[in-house]
């Protein structure tokens, strides 16, 4: 499974949204139903899956999928 | 039936005074319960008495200042019970002296066994609470962190921290199912309160209405309230026992 579709897949998981609604452009409080705890259990769970340590500098700036996605490519945890 | 069967709880300074009533109760009323203290030899009575009540026991050593222990003994309880239902913050200690002689390390010690211990051990279990959408913790705070006390401005201090921490605990998790109270106890009659001088115990007395000291038993049923079912729509509370001798 590419990294695009685990991050998906996460999402999914813990905020409960259909696939089809996780585009790159989805912001997770916006247009995912998301509270301010849930993106930090977001965080939580791609850092476990992919390994990472995402500080929270960074985490403050990962409001959708897409800037998920393009963030864990540029740190090289491409799936 | 019981009023926590098939519930797990995590006890911490469970070898003695309230922290075994508390744990003690909790088994008896159908809980499977760990129990830490900082050396593991010491929680031997309290195993057996649990065990006694046909629950499952869980001894592990931890000092709850110090975070790789606490996050240790909060691993070994999620994989040997398979998770945590309720955590009782009960490890405490005083180191009483008046502000003018009081060292750093009075101040020091008592500040990170009371409130940093609470602390590293509601944040090693939120993880695993958050996970499962449920969980209660229940904080031993004390009636001297409300009222305050001359001699006592660590302990104070400390325990108005618990306090204020439980209530942010109860806000920020309250979505998530998990609900965070402390009690607030008055004189109750263990080895910590045993040191003071009959005169002090004499004064103290003067102060309760109820005019009796308190035991852990008294201290041990509220908390059964509030880790169960029954205070289902309470968190962020404070309750004093302490045979009315504060009333707000
Ligand atoms: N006794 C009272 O009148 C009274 C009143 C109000 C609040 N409290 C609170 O109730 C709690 C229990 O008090 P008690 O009277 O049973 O005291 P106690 O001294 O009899 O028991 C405290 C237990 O905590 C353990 N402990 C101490 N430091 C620890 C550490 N760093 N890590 C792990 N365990 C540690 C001790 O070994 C002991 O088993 C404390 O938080 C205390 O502040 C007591």
């Amino acid at each position: 499974m590419g990294l695009e579709d685990k991050v998906k897949e996460i999402i999914v998981d813990k905020l409960g949204v259909n696939a089809e609604q996780v585009t790159p452009e989805a912001s997770f409080i916006e247009d995912l139903g998301a509270d301010s705890l849930d993106t930090v259990e977001l965080v939580m769970a791609f850092e476990e899956e992919f390994g990472a340590e995402i500080p929270d500098s960074d985490a403050e700036k990962l409001t959708t999928v897409g800037a998920v996605n393009d963030y864990l490519k540029e740190k090289g945890f491409d799936a | 039936m019981a009023r926590l069967t098939g519930k797990t709880a995590l006890v911490t300074g469970a070898a003695r005074g309230i922290g075994q009533a508390i744990a003690l109760t909790l088994a008896k009323e159908g809980a499977d319960v760990a129990v830490c203290d900082v050396e593991r030899d010491w929680l031997k009575e309290t195993e057996d008495g649990i065990t006694a009540q046909g629950r499952n026991a869980l001894a592990c050593a931890a000092d709850v200042t110090q975070a790789d222990q606490v996050n240790a003994a909060v691993k070994t309880v999620v994989d040997e019970f398979g998770r945590i239902d309720i955590l009782v913050n009960n490890a405490g200690i005083t180191r009483d002296t008046f502000l003018v002689r009081m060292s750093d390390s009075d101040w020091d010690d008592v500040l990170n066994v009371n409130l940093r211990g609470t602390f590293l051990f509601t944040r090693a279990v939120t993880r695993p609470m958050m996970r499962a959408k449920s969980g209660t913790i229940v904080n031993i705070a004390s009636i001297i962190g409300v009222i305050g006390n001359a001699g006592q401005a660590n302990y104070a201090a400390s325990k108005a921290g618990v306090i204020a921490l439980t209530r942010s605990t109860a806000k920020e998790l309250a979505s998530r199912n998990i609900r965070a109270n402390a009690v607030a106890p008055g004189f109750i009659q263990t080895k910590m309160t045993e040191a003071l001088s009959p005169e002090v115990q004499q004064q103290m007395m003067q102060a309760i209405p109820m005019a009796r000291f308190g035991t852990p038993q008294d201290v041990a049923n509220v908390v059964l309230f509030l880790a169960g079912d029954e205070s289902a729509f309470v968190t962020g509370q404070v309750i004093n026992i302490c045979g009315g001798m504060v009333t707000a």
